[in-house]
């Protein structure tokens, strides 16, 4: 995983509480068996019209102030519904980084830090403030700082943000999760030992 | 001794490790995998070359894209069959068990782990598949996980987990006839929201919890992530030692008897506190229906569909606005005179053999109503095998529903059971998301039973009055 530590880049606003992850990549899309490629069929159903082809001119991302936006500015409970990983990795390949909303649902919240995508909780208020921007300024942008945990942008708005400080730190230094549990192999095989004999897996 | 609830009983029996500020290293004792959500896990082991480290404690299905039609045809859409393909040889290459296509045990991930007994009381049990807490209705510790995480366990048999609050939800009275387990869990995510459990793990309390059979139980753990819930789970009692003994992956003999005792000291301490508690009553519920696009948005079936200008605060006004246009309703409609096009029996919320006994009860010796396309989809090949011992199937078709294979089907039309742009469907199933049964498709959830009687009468109707 890439390591995270601070980016500057467009907000695009996309103005909808509960945006689930059916919507963000829909299932069709899910038959790839590769990580890569989901991009293009982010949003699909909200993006395009209903030929699947032509961009629909009232959806946010296909303003051409939004087509470059690195910094997505959401409402509450982002990324509910289903546990598919299909999301973030299209978020990302679509060119996110950062994902800024008052909620999100856990599986996906879980999902972005496997794959270096930073999802920022910030209060109501505060999105509500960054959304108005995104809308009214053209070319509105943000700096997002993870070593000091701080969003600004150039007019002076500053703002601090909390996370968990493993996760941070695991971001910041793009680590691989499953090399740190392999390094504790002798307390797994420890644990292993005192499990129960009608635990012990089965043969088909 | 610290008081516990079962969910600390159950996360610290299985903590592998703990360090201050880290997230805790746990073990995982059932490991669920299928077609769609795990080819990329198996490539992240070849790229590093590691091996999977307990091949036995993770078990593969498939069945979110087979289709429900006749098994012995070819599979038209090359896609799907090649995700099917790519975890066979997934299965193969790094010796893991494998219910295939045509394997009799095959059936939705959700349905067949409790069935075979493979899903236990006090395990941890995890799947790339939000309806993991499914397997909570055991007394189990069972969650939804993402492919990165599928990688993780199949790697380490262990995952690193920030420990969730905890939550109970304490439902008093009797269900009222004709009321249902989906009533139920519909009702409770209407009460406290689709984010309402976001964070915790919910443990189901409660007289109308102890009285529901195990399949009910797992009815209403399914749906605990459309309340945000990281998982959902009901204590061990004698109806789950009942429901499990004899299963084919369940203990026997004198580890039987070693595991009752152990599945017994499982349940939450009398004075064990919840970070959160939530009490419902449901002496008076109704059958309840979902008028909009996520399943917190609900209304008994006597009711309306709401007017967007009542919701309280600016973004529920907002999304109920969305929803209505979406479903192409209008506020103040009786919700009992929505018409519906396609009815669709199934799903790992719905597809187990006692739904499908209720809704073959309502059908029996009447017709589906005409231009209403209705289909019966078991959870598993057990459960077809079962309802057509028992000849459900026979009263579907007489009906005029189809019976089909087992398989996810219509919950989320990944295989060829789809909606059709503006077509109205009255569904089993867990989620009424924009798009989910087929783009510009609208779906109401409902119970098995509601199902049926609207397949009958051509729109949404109470239950109660058959």
């Amino acid at each position: 995983m890439e390591p995270f530590v601070k980016i500057t880049g467009i907000v695009a606003p996309l103005d909808r509480a509960n945006v689930d992850t059916d919507q963000i990549i829909p299932k069709q899309f899910l038959k790839r068996v590769e990580r890569t490629g989901f991009g293009e069929f982010l949003f699909y159903d909200w993006r395009y019209q209903s030929d699947g082809k032509t961009p629909n001119p009232d959806f946010v991302l296909n303003f051409p102030q939004y087509t470059s936006a690195s910094i997505l500015v959401a409402a509450k409970n982002f990324g509910s519904g289903s546990s598919r990983e299909h999301a973030p990795w299209a978020l990302m390949d679509y060119g996110f980084r950062v994902i800024l909303a008052p909620s999100f649902a856990d599986i996906f919240y879980n999902n972005c830090f496997k794959n270096g995508l930073l999802p920022i909780k910030l209060p109501e208020e505060t999105i509500r403030t960054i959304m108005d921007n995104a809308a009214n300024q053209r070319g509105y942008e943000l700096t997002i700082d993870l070593e000091n945990k701080r969003i600004m942008d150039k007019n002076g708005f500053v703002i601090e943000f909390d996370m968990d400080p493993f996760r941070r730190y695991c971001l910041l230094n793009g680590l691989d999760d499953i090399g740190l549990t392999l390094q504790y192999s002798d307390d797994i095989a420890a644990y292993e030992s005192k499990r129960p004999s009608w635990m012990c897996g089965i043969s088909i | 001794m610290k008081q516990k609830t079962m969910f600390e009983k159950i996360w610290d029996a299985h903590v592998v490790r703990s360090e201050e500020g880290k997230p805790a290293i746990l073990y995982i004792d059932m490991h669920l995998v299928h077609e769609v959500t795990s080819a990329q896990a198996f490539d992240g082991l070849r790229m590093t070359g590691r091996k999977v480290h307990r091949p036995n404690l993770t078990v593969a299905t498939m069945d979110h894209n087979v289709p429900t039609t006749d098994r012995s045809a070819p599979i038209k859409d090359r896609i799907s069959k090649k995700q099917m393909d790519v975890l066979a040889a997934n299965c193969k290459e790094f010796g893991i068990p494998l219910f295939d296509l045509h394997h009799t045990l095959q059936g939705v991930v959700h349905i067949i782990g409790p069935e075979l007994g493979l899903s236990q009381p006090g395990m941890t049990i995890v799947c790339g598949d939000s309806h993991t807490a499914t397997h909570g209705a055991m007394g189990a510790l069972a969650f939804g996980i993402g492919t990165s995480e599928v990688e993780h366990v199949l790697a380490t048999q262990c995952l690193q987990q920030l420990k969730p609050k905890t939550m109970r939800i304490d439902v008093q009275g009797s269900l009222p006839t004709g009321v249902t387990a989906k009533d139920m869990i519909l009702s409770i995510i209407g009460k406290i929201g689709t984010d309402g459990a976001t964070g915790y793990a919910v443990e189901y309390t409660g007289e109308a919890i102890r009285n529901l059979s195990m399949e009910g139980r797992m009815t209403v753990c399914n749906m605990s992530i459309e309340a945000g819930a990281r998982a959902g789970m009901i204590a061990p009692d004698e109806t789950t030692f009942a429901y499990l003994k004899g299963k084919l992956y369940a203990p026997k003999g004198s580890d039987w008897d070693e595991a009752v005792n152990k599945w017994k000291m499982l349940g939450t301490d009398p004075s064990a506190e919840f970070d959160t508690t939530v009490e419902i009553d449901v002496s008076k519920l109704e059958p309840y229906v979902t008028w909009g696009t996520n399943p917190g948005q609900v209304a008994p079936i006597s009711g309306r569909v709401p007017d967007p200008e009542t919701f309280a605060n600016e973004t529920d006004r907002k999304a109920a606005k969305a929803a209505l246009e979406y479903m192409g309703l209008i506020p103040g409609t009786p919700i009992n005179e929505v018409k519906v096009d396609r009815v669709f029996i199934g799903s790992c919320t719905n597809g187990r053999i006692e739904d499908l006994r209720a809704a073959s009860k309502i059908v029996k010796g009447r017709m589906v109503a005409p231009n209403v396309n209705a289909i019966v989809v078991p959870g598993s090949g057990e459960v077809k095998r079962q309802a057509e011992a028992e000849g459900l199937d026979k009263i579907f078709i007489a009906a005029g529903l189809e019976w089909r294979e087992a398989g996810c089907s219509m919950c989320l039309g990944m295989n060829p059971d789809i909606l059709q742009p503006g077509e109205r469907c009255a569904s089993t199933s867990n989620r009424n998301f924009e798009g989910r049964q087929g783009k510009g498709g609208r779906t109401h959830l409902v119970s098995p039973e509601m199902a049926a009687a609207a397949a009958i009468t051509g729109h949404l109707t109470d239950v109660r009055q058959f």
